[in-house]
C-alpha cells in the first residue's frame, strides 16, 4: 500500500525527523490562508497523487504569494494531473501540500527496503539526492551505501554513523543524519513497511539538515495488525475494477490490451497473458482467481473482465488442482446465463475433474463458448477471435 | 531415490483440525504419505479425523510419534511463529503452504530456522512431492508419474503453484516421471531456493534433468543461472513468467514484482541462456523442451 507525501511526512514528523512544518489544503480557496500559515518567502505548492512525474506536469511549483499560490491550487484542483505515469486520462487532484521552500545546498538520500537476496533488511545512503535510487544504482551503484541490519537489533548508531560518512558528512550534520536513519530504521520495522525513503534529505544553506520528501510503501500483508496504517489508504487513487475484485479475494490488474484472461494461480496467470502476446494478441488483466475459487468468485470474476468495454475475447486458463475444473465450468455457465457472454470465450480446462466439466459444458451448449485442445491451441483461437 | 522427502518422512500438520489442514492431511495421506500426526493448540489428547493423534505443541508431537516434517496450514497471522515451534521442536523439513504472510515475520522466522538447522520450503507455496512415496503439500497428486525402471525423471523447482501442476503434466504427458517437485514460494523472503535445491538435484542419482520455474521479482534466477554453469552437470531448462508484466505492480505473487529495474523477465531469461539452460518461449512448451534437453 502507498500513501501521500503528506502523510508520509506526518509520520516522519511523528517518528521524531527534522520535517518543514507545512499545510495540506482540499479546495483552492484555502490555498491563501495556508501560505500565510507556513510563513516562508517562497512555498512551494504541490499536488498530492501518488503518480509521479509532477514535477514536469506542473503540479509542483515554486510560489512568492498568497495570491499565487491560490492562482496554482485552482488550476491544479480543476484540471486533472497527466504525466507519462497517468495516462491520457490523467488522475484528479484532491489535496495540495504547501510547505516552505528550502535554500537547498546539497540533497542526499536515505531508504530503507528488505533486501531479498540477504532475506534482511538494509539501510542505504547516497550523496547523490534528488534522483530516483534506481537512476543511481544503474549509473553508479558504488555511490549507494549499504548496512543490513536484524529486524529485533535494528540498525546500529556505528552503522548509521559510517552510512553518514560514506555520503560524505561530518561532524553536527553527520550526526543529525545517523540519527535520522536511526528512526527511519526504527519505522520501517514498526510499521511493517516495505520501502521507506527520504529523498530528498538535504543540507540546507543555514547546515541544517531536513527531510524534504518522503515515501513509504507498506507491505499489504502486514496491514491486519496496523489500523492506524489502514486509515491512509486513498481509494481514489486505486482503479475500481481492482479495488472491487480486491474484495472478492481476486487477483487482479488492468493492463492495455484486448483479450481478457481468467487463470487460477499468478504464475501461470502472468504466464496466460506471456502466451497471449506470443501469439500475437495483447492481454487486458492479469487475473487470478486464486486456489479455493468458488462458482460465486468466479462469476464476479466475469463481471469484472466483460466490464472493461476494450475486451474483444476471453482466454479461461484452468489447471484444475484443489480449485476443480467442474467448480469453473459450473460458473461458466452460470455466468453465461447471468451476465451473457458479448464476445468469444476460449476455455481450457485440464487437471482435476476435467472430463466431467468438458461434459457440462458441451450439455450447457453455450454458442460463444469454444473449447481448446491445450494451452496453445487456445491462445491461438482467441487471438483469432479478436 | 529423491530430495528431500520419502516414504519414510514422518508427517505431521500443524493446523490440523482446521478445514484446509483436515481437507489436505486426508489428501496427502490417501497418497500414502506417513502421517503420523497433528498439532492444534487446546485440542491435545484428541483424535483428528483420519484417526491420528492430535497434540497441543510440536514438541509434544515429535516426542510422541518421532515426527521430522511439518506440514503448516496456520492462518497467516500465526504462520510464522508456527515455523519457530517447529524447528525448535527438532523438525527437520519445515513445510509452510499460507499466503499472505507478512514480510518481516519472514525475515525473523527465517533466522530462527538457520539457527536451528531446520530447512523451509515456502511460504505462499504448494508444497513438495516425491511421486509415488510422499506428497507434503497440495499438489494434485494423480499428475505425477513415480519413477520406475527405465524412466527418465525430471526433479521440479518452481516459484509458482499452478504451473507447477502445467510443468508436471507435461513431462507425463512426454513419457517423464518426477524424481521430486518443490514448490519454493511466491514471496520474496523464504526457504530454500533455487541454488540449494538444484545441488540436491544434482547429487540425486535418480535425477536425470533439472526444470525451474522463475518468475518476475528479485534476482534468484540470475543467481541460479551462476550457480548451474559452476557446479551442475546435468541438463537443467527453465521457464520464466512474467514477460508481459509491467514494472512496479505486484503481479498475485507478494515476490512477483518488477522494482527499480531490477526483477524482469528478460534480465532472467538473458542470464539463464547465457549459463547454457534451455528456456522454454512458451508455458505450453515445458515438456517439449525438456525433451530436448534429455534428447
Amino acid at each position: 500500500m502507498k500513501i501521500h507525501e503528506y502523510q508520509a511526512r506526518a509520520l516522519l514528523a511523528a517518528a521524531g525527523l527534522p520535517v518543514p512544518a507545512s499545510a495540506v489544503i482540499d479546495r483552492a480557496d484555502q490555498a491563501a490562508a495556508a501560505f500565510r500559515q507556513v510563513s516562508a518567502p517562497r512555498v512551494v505548492v504541490k499536488a498530492q497523487v501518488h503518480a509521479g512525474g509532477r514535477g514536469k506536469a506542473g503540479y509542483v511549483v515554486l510560489v512568492n504569494s498568497a495570491d499565487e499560490a491560490a492562482r496554482h491550487a485552482e488550476r491544479m484542483f480543476r484540471e486533472p494531473m497527466v504525466s507519462r505515469q497517468t495516462g491520457p486520462q490523467g488522475v484528479q487532484v484532491r489535496k495540495i501540500l504547501l510547505a516552505p521552500a528550502v535554500e537547498i545546498e546539497k540533497e542526499f538520500y536515505v531508504g530503507c527496503v528488505v533486501d531479498r537476496a540477504r532475506r534482511t533488511p538494509v539501510m542505504m545512503a547516497s550523496a547523490e539526492g534528488g534522483v530516483e535510487i534506481e537512476e543511481v544504482a544503474a549509473r553508479n551503484p558504488a555511490a549507494i551505501r549499504k548496512a543490513w541490519f536484524h529486524p529485533h537489533l535494528g540498525l546500529q548508531r556505528f552503522q548509521a554513523a559510517a552510512l553518514a560518512a560514506g555520503i560524505g558528512l561530518h561532524g553536527e550534520q553527520a550526526k543529525a543524519a545517523a540519527d535520522m536513519m536511526l528512526k527511519l530504521a526504527k519505522l520501517m520495522i514498526e510499521k511493517d513497511c516495505s520501502l521507506v525513503e527520504i529523498n530528498p534529505l538535504v543540507r540546507t544553506r543555514a547546515g541544517e539538515m531536513l527531510a524534504i520528501d518522503a515515501k513509504f510503501n507498506f507491505d499489504d500483508n502486514a496491514l491486519f495488525r496496523h489500523p492506524d496504517v489502514q486509515a491512509l489508504f486513498d481509494p481514489h487513487e486505486e482503479n475500481p475494477a481492482e479495488l472491487r475484485a480486491k474484495e472478492h479475494n481476486l487477483s487482479y490488474i488492468a493492463l492495455d490490451g484486448n483479450i481478457g484472461c481468467l487463470v487460477n494461480g499468478a504464475g501461470l496467470a502472468m504466464s496466460t497473458m506471456d502466451i497471449i502476446k506470443l501469439h500475437g494478441g495483447e492481454p487486458a488483466n492479469f487475473l487470478d482467481v486464486g486456489g479455493s475459487v468458488t462458482p460465486e468468485g468466479a462469476v464476479e470474476a466475469f463481471r469484472i473482465i466483460l466490464a472493461d468495454t476494450r475486451v474483444k475475447g476471453v482466454l479461461v486458463n484452468i489447471f484444475g488442482g484443489i480449485a476443480k475444473c467442474d467448480v469453473i465450468a459450473d460458473a461458466l455457465i452460470k455466468a453465461a446465463r447471468e451476465i451473457g457472454f458479448r464476445v468469444p470465450v476460449v476455455v481450457r480446462l485440464e487437471g482435476t475433474n476435467v472430463e466431467i466439466a468438458r461434459k457440462m459444458l458441451k450439455e450447457a451448449d453455450i454458442p460463444q463458448l469454444k473449447p481448446a485442445a491445450d494451452l496453445t491451441d487456445a491462445a491461438k483461437l482467441v487471438c483469432a477471435a479478436v | 531415490m529423491s530430495i528431500l522427502v520419502d516414504r519414510s518422512t514422518r508427517v505431521i500438520c500443524q493446523g490440523i483440525t482446521g478445514k484446509a489442514g483436515a481437507f489436505h492431511t486426508r489428501q496427502c495421506i490417501e497418497y500414502g504419505t506417513n502421517f503420523v500426526g497433528g498439532v492444534t493448540p487446546g485440542k491435545g489428547g484428541t483424535k483428528s479425523e483420519h484417526g491420528l493423534p492430535v497434540f497441543d505443541t510440536v514438541h509434544e508431537a515429535v516426542e510422541k510419534t518421532g515426527a521430522n516434517c511439518s506440514l503448516i496450514f496456520v492462518p497467516a497471522s500465526a504462520a510464522a511463529a508456527a515455523a519457530m515451534e517447529a524447528a525448535d521442536a527438532g523438525i527437520a523439513l519445515v513445510v509452510l503452504i499460507t499466503e499472505g504472510i507478512p514480510t518481516l515475520d519472514m525475515v525473523k522466522a527465517r533466522k530462527f530456522l538457520d539457527d536451528k538447522g531446520t530447512r523451509l520450503i515456502g511460504p505462499n507455496c504448494p508444497g513438495i512431492i516425491t511421486p509415488g512415496q510422499a506428497k507434503i503439500g497440495i499438489m494434485p497428486g494423480y499428475i505425477h508419474k513415480p519413477p520406475a525402471a527405465g524412466t527418465k525423471n525430471v526433479g521440479i523447482i518452481s516459484r509458482s503453484g499452478t504451473l507447477t501442476y502445467e510443468a508436471v503434466w507435461q513431462t507425463t504427458q512426454k513419457g517423464f516421471a518426477q524424481s521430486t517437485c518443490v514448490g519454493i514460494g511466491g514471496d520474496p523472503v523464504k526457504g530454500l531456493n533455487f541454488i540449494e535445491l538444484l545441488d540436491l538435484f544434482e547429487k540425486d542419482a535418480e535425477t536425470h534433468a533439472i526444470l525451474m520455474i522463475g518468475e518476475i521479482g528479485g534476482t534468484d534466477e540470475e543467481a541460479a543461472a551462476a550457480h548451474v554453469r559452476q557446479h551442475v552437470r546435468k541438463p537443467v531448462v527453465a521457464f520464466i513468467a512474467g514477460r508481459t508484466a509491467p514494472p512496479g505492480r505486484r503481479m498475485g505473487h507478494a515476490g512477483a514484482i518488477i522494482s527499480g529495474g531490477e526483477g524482469t523477465a528478460d534480465s532472467k531469461i538473458a542470464a539463464l541462456r547465457a549459463a547454457g539452460i534451455a528456456v522454454s518461449e512458451s508455458p505450453a512448451t515445458l515438456g517439449e523442451t525438456v525433451a530436448g534437453a534429455l534428447r
